[in-house]
């Protein structure tokens, strides 16, 4: 397979046409305006539509009509433009509506700033938007990872009639990595009797809707949720796990984060101390079981979180580890990125305070 | 010509708008009369009188009345 | 032997159910109207119907071809994406006036601007339904509403906002009229409009909007009979009836 160099936030978009996407709606939002302006050019010329909304609101809502007549689409955007989506977001889950949502983080809260972050982490795994709901979070670590995700991320939200959320940051979608491209067929079709594309043979008629007044219906829908949610967290974990064997600590961190623990890790290795890294690829449904067992080892003093925010993914850790061990945590947040240095530090402060 | 108006009585909501729009105002509300749903429906006092110009039909909002024109034949 | 022709019976456009409107709301006479339409031009198989959030986000259970509901005033975005996707399905929105004059006074402007083939039918009836009764951008001055309690003030609430005219300013829009259904003429003539509506979306020539205006007896506090005089004795006079916009017409010479 040959190497190519590919800018993130191209990458993505090429990947989701390749991968079957029919129709991408969006907006422009720094840092990820390549990919609406790649879309205006490329999704014409795979035969798909292309349209710059007039806000995110209104994509969110394009994404919702397209998906509700059984068209495979995406729409994409950054923190401030996700949160304009939850009301969107929140009506494709009532509607049990497949869809793909790219979010570029970006330092926060309001404006905040263009810089890279990983502050939404709770606004994607905890509620997409209003109601209980949850759509399938994977965060990639690499623009490798990113396209490949994007065939997992158009079978499954298909397969469950459920959000995929392709959790990035902004260093994910403005930086150039070698990558190949490791499918050459796009995610097969699945058939949609439910689709709101016209009567079928026998004059039946589709309702697409998210209403549901009567509330014993209600509760039954949302205990249909609940069904989809257990075999979504049985089924379609997916983490990466290096050197946490026998290891003396356990760092987790998720998307670009990850790749400067792995630095900081190896800088800790020359000193003799064995740190590993435990890296969710999905952060929703999380590999809480995975870290559990991991954590559990005799040989590891403390589970470190290292994130771009104030402490979002550590909540997960913390409930995962449960009081077995310490769980301490390092962030930088507001668009300030973490360096290797400074996690090895905090590395060591870690297991001096442990050995008192 | 011989006209035939047919309601459906239950489905009738008592609103009044196919009395106000009968040109030969032989439409109703009939106080005396109560429907399933609590409303007094509207009727026709006088079938000879009908037209059958089908406007009383044309304006309920509930599609409660249908319209039906016999013509004898030799 | 007698030979019986129907004058008229309920349409096979409608499913054969109660609706929850008011007595006398016309709702109901227009839902008719738009299920005679895709009767008559056999589309009830392949229309594709947005409901928006307000009185009529039932209608999907009343008229017979496939609905899509909306999030309040979203419908034009939900109808962009599947007529982009779906060009082959007749596509419109039914929203109400708070849905498309308020909170979706962005989304319909844009879909307008960009001339997106489907049809809206507008229900303006000055007031917000189902809410019980708060006042609309299309409230009229002095009508009297539950955030409004004095009557509309144009000091306050500025003038009642005509849709219909702002939006046909665009390019993107091919054809606007402005209809009512309080009495049979007035239906009959807007019968004919929405089917023009839909036979302008099937030419792919741009954005197609019919504007009702409507009743609330409920919440004007009136009757059904007296609200629909209400439509021609005061509301047509801030909203005229008539062609408002026909890129198709032949310009007079």
């Amino acid at each position: 397979m040959k190497k190519e160099l590919w800018k993130g936030n191209e990458a993505i978009a090429e990947a989701a046409i390749r991968a079957g996407c029919k129709a991408y709606f969006g907006y422009p939002i720094t840092p990820q305006n390549e990919i609406p302006e790649y879309m205006s050019k490329r999704m014409p010329e795979s035969g798909g539509v292309f349209v710059q909304a007039e806000s995110e609101v209104a994509a969110i809502n394009m994404l919702y009509g397209a998906s509700a007549a059984g068209v495979r689409a995406m729409t994409s955007s950054s923190s401030p433009g996700i949160s304009l989506k939850q009301e969107g977001i929140s009506y494709m889950v009532g509607a049990d509506l497949p869809g793909v949502v790219v979010n570029m983080m970006r330092g926060g809260p309001g404006l905040g700033t263009i810089q890279p972050s990983q502050s939404d982490y709770f606004q994607a795994t905890r509620s997409p938007g209003h109601g209980d709901g949850h759509m399938i979070a994977l965060a990639p670590a690499s623009i490798q990872e990113a396209v490949d995700l994007m065939w997992d991320a158009f079978e499954m939200t298909d397969k469950y009639r459920t959000l995929v959320m392709i959790l990035a940051d902004g260093m994910i979608g403005q930086m150039m990595e070698p990558i190949v491209w490791r499918h050459e067929q796009p995610v097969p079709e699945v058939d949609k009797p439910w689709a709101a594309d016209g009567r079928d043979g026998d004059g039946k008629t589709h309702f697409v809707t998210s209403l549901r007044l009567q509330s014993p219906a209600n509760e039954q829908f949302n205990l249909s949720l609940e069904e989809k949610y257990e075999i979504i967290q049985r089924d379609e974990v997916r983490y990466e796990e290096k050197g946490c064997k026998d290891a003396d600590i356990i760092i987790c961190a998720f998307g670009t984060t990850a790749r400067i623990v792995s630095t900081a890790i190896r800088m800790l290795k020359e000193e003799g101390i064995n740190a590993g890294l435990f890296r969710p690829i999905t952060v929703w449904p999380y590999p809480s079981q995975q870290l559990k067992e991991l954590a559990s080892q005799d040989s590891v003093k403390a589970v470190l979180t290292v994130e771009m925010n104030l402490g979002q993914m550590h909540e997960d850790v913390r409930l995962a580890v449960g009081e077995r061990k310490p769980t301490p945590f390092y962030g930088r947040t507001g668009g300030m990125v973490p360096e290797p240095r400074h996690i090895a530090d905090r590395v060591r402060e870690i297991l001096r305070e442990v050995s008192k | 010509m011989r006209p035939e108006v047919i309601f459906n009585l239950d489905r009738c909501k008592g609103c009044g708008l196919c009395v106000s729009v009968c040109p030969k105002q032989i439409l109703w509300l009939n106080e005396k009369v109560t429907n399933i749903k609590g409303y007094h429906p509207s009727g026709i006092t006088d079938q000879s009188k009908c037209i059958a110009c089908g406007n009383c039909a044309r304006i309920c909002p509930d599609s409660v009345i249908t319209v039906l024109r016999h013509k004898e034949e030799e | 032997m007698t030979q019986t022709q129907v004058v008229y019976e309920r349409s096979k456009g409608l499913k054969d159910v109660e609706t929850h409107y008011c007595p006398g709301c016309h709702h109901g006479i227009i839902h008719k109207l738009i299920a005679e339409v895709l009767v008559e031009m056999n589309l009830l198989d392949t229309a594709v119907g947005i409901s928006p959030v307000g009185c009529s986000v039932l209608a999907g259970d009343y008229i017979n071809c496939d609905f899509v509901q909306a999030a309040h005033g979203r419908a034009p975005a939900v109808a962009t994406g599947i007529k982009r996707t779906r060009p082959d399905l007749t596509v419109f929105t039914y929203q109400g006036d708070g849905d498309l004059a308020s909170i979706g006074a962005g989304e319909i402007v844009h879909a307008t601007m960009r001339g997106e083939r489907f049809t809206t039918i507008f229900i303006n009836n000055a007031i917000y339904g189902m809410t019980g009764g708060q006042m609309a951008p299309t409230t009229l001055v002095g009508q009297k509403a539950t955030t409004a309690q004095g009557g509309r003030d144009p000091l306050q609430h500025g003038q009642p906002m005509r849709m219909s005219e702002m939006l046909s300013t665009l390019d993107g829009m091919a054809y606007c009229e402005r209809v009512c259904v309080a009495d049979v003429p007035h239906l009959t003539k807007a019968k004919r409009a929405v089917k023009k509506a839909f036979t302008l979306q099937q030419q792919g020539i741009g954005h197609t909007f019919i504007e009702f205006l409507s009743t609330c007896p409920t919440n004007w506090g009136m009757s059904a009979v007296d609200a629909g005089k209400w439509v021609k004795s005061h509301m047509t006079q801030v909203y005229p009836l008539g062609v408002i916009k026909d890129i198709t017409a032949k310009e007079s010479t």
